[in-house]
C-alpha cells in the first residue's frame, strides 16, 4: 500500500527536463526579439527608412537595402509563383498519383529543398552570369561585358530556384483542398478538364496558392547565400534602374557592417535598426501568410 | 414503341482485375424515370457512372461492350467526351455546389459552352431554376453565396445547374440520401416532373422512393442485372426469386 503513495522520482525528474529544454527554447525566442528590439528601436526613424548610407555608412538610412530586398523578392516572385504554380498543377491534376514522372518530379522538389542556399549561389555564378550571361553578351552585344555580371536580374532567378520547392508544395497543398466532388461536378456539366482548373480548381486554392507566394517571399527576404555572388553589392550610390544593376539588400548590409566596416563600433546602432526592420518584415509576411491560411481552414468548415 | 435512349450490349466493367459489372444488356425508354436499386457494391452506381463516362476519371476502369446511347456507340473511339456529359448531365449523391453565387452556379455550365450574354443568361439560369423547382426561393437572392443554402436546396441547385446545360438524359446516384424526409419529397416530385423533357435515371437505395418515383426499375445483384421491369411488376410480382427476396427485406 505504501508503495504506490511514494514519489515517482524518475517520471518527475524526466518531465523537468523536459520542461526546461522547451522553456530554453522560450527563452531565447524572448532574448533574441528583446535585444533586437532594444538595440534597434531608438535607431527607426522616418530618415533612417528613406535615406541613403551617409560617412562611409556610419551614417544616415537604409533605403537602397529596402528598395533592393523589395525588388529582389517582387522579382523572384514573377519568376517562381507562376513556375511553381503550373508545376503543381501538372502534379495534382494530370499526373497520374505513382507515375515514375510524378515521383522524380516529387523527388528533384525535395532535393531542391534541401540544398544549401550557398550551392545555390554558386549555381547562379555558373549558369545565370558565367553561361547564361555570357551567351547574351556575346550574341546580342558583340562581346561587351552587361549581362555577364551580377545583376539583380541573376540575384532574383537565382533566389526564385532556392524558393521553388516552397511555392510547389504549398500550392500543391491548396490545390488539393478543392474536393474531387467539386471537380467531378465541374467534367460532368461538360467542362474540359483545362475549364476546370481554370474555373474551380483555382480560385477554390487562391488563398493557399497566396499563402505560399507569402512564405516563399519571407524566405526569399532573409536569405543572403544565394545573392552573395549573383548581384548583391556592398554599396551602390543609386537604386538599380535596370535589370542589369547591382542592388543592395538588408541581410546583406548586416553582415558587411558587422564584418566589413571600417568602424564596426559605430556602425553599431545601424546593424540593430537594420535587423529590426528585416525581422519586422519577416514577421508581417509570415503573420500575414497564418491569417491567410486561418481563414482558408475557416471557409472550409463552414 | 417506345424510343429506345440508352442501350447496353454484353457491357463487362473491370476495375484493375475484379470483375464489376458482368454482362450488362439493357434498353432505357426515353422520357421515363428508371431506377436502379440493389445492396450496396452491386454496380449500380458503377453503371450509372459509365454512361456518362465519369469512370473515365478512375484509374484502371475498362469496359467491353456496347453502351449506345441514340445509337452511338459512346465508347467509340471518335467521341468527345465533353459533348457527350453536356448531353448526359450527372446529379451526385452529395451537393456539390461550387463556392460561387447562386447566380454563377447555375451560369457555370452555359458560360463554358460559350454563352456570355447576359440577358441570354439570365433566361437560361432562371429557367433551370424553375424547373428545378427553386426559383421562388431563391429568386430574391442570387449573388448569395449558394453554400447558405440548405442541403435540400442546395442538391436543387445542382440539378438546375445541369438543367441549364440543356441535357436529354439526367443521371442521379442517390440524389435525396443525404436530405431529410422533407426535403426528399421535394426532390422525387421534382424528378417526376423532370421525365416530361428529360430521360431520368436514378440510383437509389430507397426501394421505397423507387416504388414512389419510377416507372421502371433495374434490380442489380453482385455486378449482374438481375432483372429489369415496369415498376410495379418488380415490387408486385417480381420474375426472380433474388429480386423478391431483395425487394422484400430478406436481404441487403
Amino acid at each position: 500500500m505504501i508503495k504506490s503513495f511514494k514519489k515517482d522520482i524518475k517520471g518527475i525528474l524526466i518531465e523537468g527536463v523536459t520542461l526546461s529544454a522547451a522553456l530554453l527554447i522560450i527563452a531565447i525566442v524572448v532574448v533574441m526579439i528583446t535585444v533586437i528590439v532594444i538595440g534597434g528601436k531608438e535607431q527607426i526613424s522616418w530618415d533612417f527608412l528613406t535615406k541613403f548610407p551617409e560617412d562611409g555608412m556610419t551614417k544616415g538610412g537604409i533605403f537602397p537595402a529596402i528598395y533592393g530586398t523589395a525588388l529582389l523578392v517582387i522579382i523572384m516572385s514573377v519568376a517562381a509563383v507562376p513556375f511553381g504554380t503550373i508545376t503543381a498543377i501538372y502534379l495534382t491534376e494530370y499526373a497520374k498519383e505513382n507515375s515514375i514522372i510524378a515521383k522524380t518530379i516529387r523527388f528533384a522538389v525535395r532535393t531542391l529543398a534541401v540544398i544549401p542556399s550557398i550551392i545555390y549561389g554558386l549555381f547562379g555564378l555558373g549558369f545565370f552570369i558565367k553561361f547564361v550571361g555570357t551567351q547574351m553578351d556575346s550574341t546580342f552585344l558583340g562581346g561587351q561585358l552587361k549581362w555577364g555580371q551580377p545583376n539583380i536580374l541573376w540575384a532574383s532567378l537565382t533566389m526564385a530556384l532556392l524558393t521553388l520547392p516552397v511555392v510547389i508544395v504549398s500550392v500543391e497543398e491548396a490545390l488539393k483542398t478543392v474536393p474531387k466532388d467539386l471537380r467531378a461536378a465541374s467534367l460532368a456539366l461538360g467542362a474540359t478538364k483545362w475549364q476546370t482548373i481554370w474555373k474551380v480548381v483555382i480560385p477554390g486554392s487562391i488563398s493557399g496558392i497566396m499563402t505560399g507566394t507569402i512564405l516563399a517571399v519571407s524566405r526569399g527576404a532573409g536569405e543572403v547565400a544565394p545573392i552573395l555572388f549573383t548581384g548583391v553589392a556592398y554599396y551602390v550610390a543609386t537604386l538599380p534602374a535596370s535589370l542589369s544593376d547591382q542592388f543592395m539588400v538588408l541581410g546583406y548590409h548586416i553582415y558587411v557592417m558587422t564584418t566589413q566596416s571600417a568602424n564596426v563600433d559605430k556602425t553599431m546602432p545601424i546593424q540593430f535598426g537594420t535587423t529590426l526592420v528585416l525581422l519586422a518584415l519577416t514577421f508581417i509576411l509570415n503573420i500575414s501568410a497564418i491569417i491567410l491560411r486561418y481563414r482558408i481552414r475557416q471557409k472550409k468548415t463552414d | 414503341m417506345i424510343h429506345e435512349k440508352i442501350h447496353t450490349e454484353n457491357m463487362f466493367l473491370h476495375y484493375g482485375s475484379k470483375l464489376a459489372l458482368n454482362d450488362i444488356s439493357i434498353q432505357i425508354p426515353e422520357k421515363k424515370v428508371t431506377a436502379f436499386i440493389g445492396p450496396s457494391g452491386c454496380g449500380k452506381s458503377t453503371f450509372l457512372r459509365s454512361l456518362n463516362r465519369m469512370n473515365d476519371l478512375i484509374d484502371g476502369v475498362k469496359i467491353e461492350g456496347k453502351i449506345l446511347i441514340d445509337e452511338i456507340n459512346i465508347y467509340d473511339k471518335n467521341i468527345d467526351v465533353v459533348t457527350l456529359r453536356k448531353k448526359v448531365g450527372m446529379v451526385f449523391q452529395k451537393s456539390n455546389p461550387f463556392a460561387k453565387s447562386i447566380y454563377e452556379n447555375v451560369a457555370y455550365g452555359p458560360r463554358i459552352n460559350g454563352v456570355n450574354d447576359r440577358k441570354q443568361l439570365d433566361e437560361i439560369v432562371e429557367t433551370a431554376l424553375k424547373n428545378a423547382a427553386i426559383w421562388e426561393e431563391v429568386k430574391d437572392r442570387m449573388n448569395d453565396s449558394a453554400m447558405g443554402l440548405s442541403g435540400g436546396q442546395q442538391q436543387r441547385l445542382c440539378i438546375a445547374r445541369t438543367l441549364a446545360v440543356n441535357p436529354e438524359i439526367v443521371l442521379m446516384d442517390e440524389p435525396a440520401s443525404a436530405l431529410d424526409p422533407l426535403s426528399t419529397s421535394k426532390i422525387e416530385e421534382l424528378i417526376v416532373q423532370l421525365k416530361e423533357k428529360y430521360t431520368i435515371v436514378i440510383v437509389t437505395h430507397n426501394m421505397q422512393q423507387a416504388a414512389r418515383i419510377s416507372d421502371l426499375t433495374a434490380f442489380f445483384y453482385l455486378g449482374e442485372l438481375i432483372e429489369f421491369d415496369k415498376t410495379k411488376k418488380i415490387f408486385t410480382n417480381p420474375e426472380k426469386k433474388q429480386t423478391e427476396d431483395y425487394i422484400t427485406g430478406r436481404f441487403g
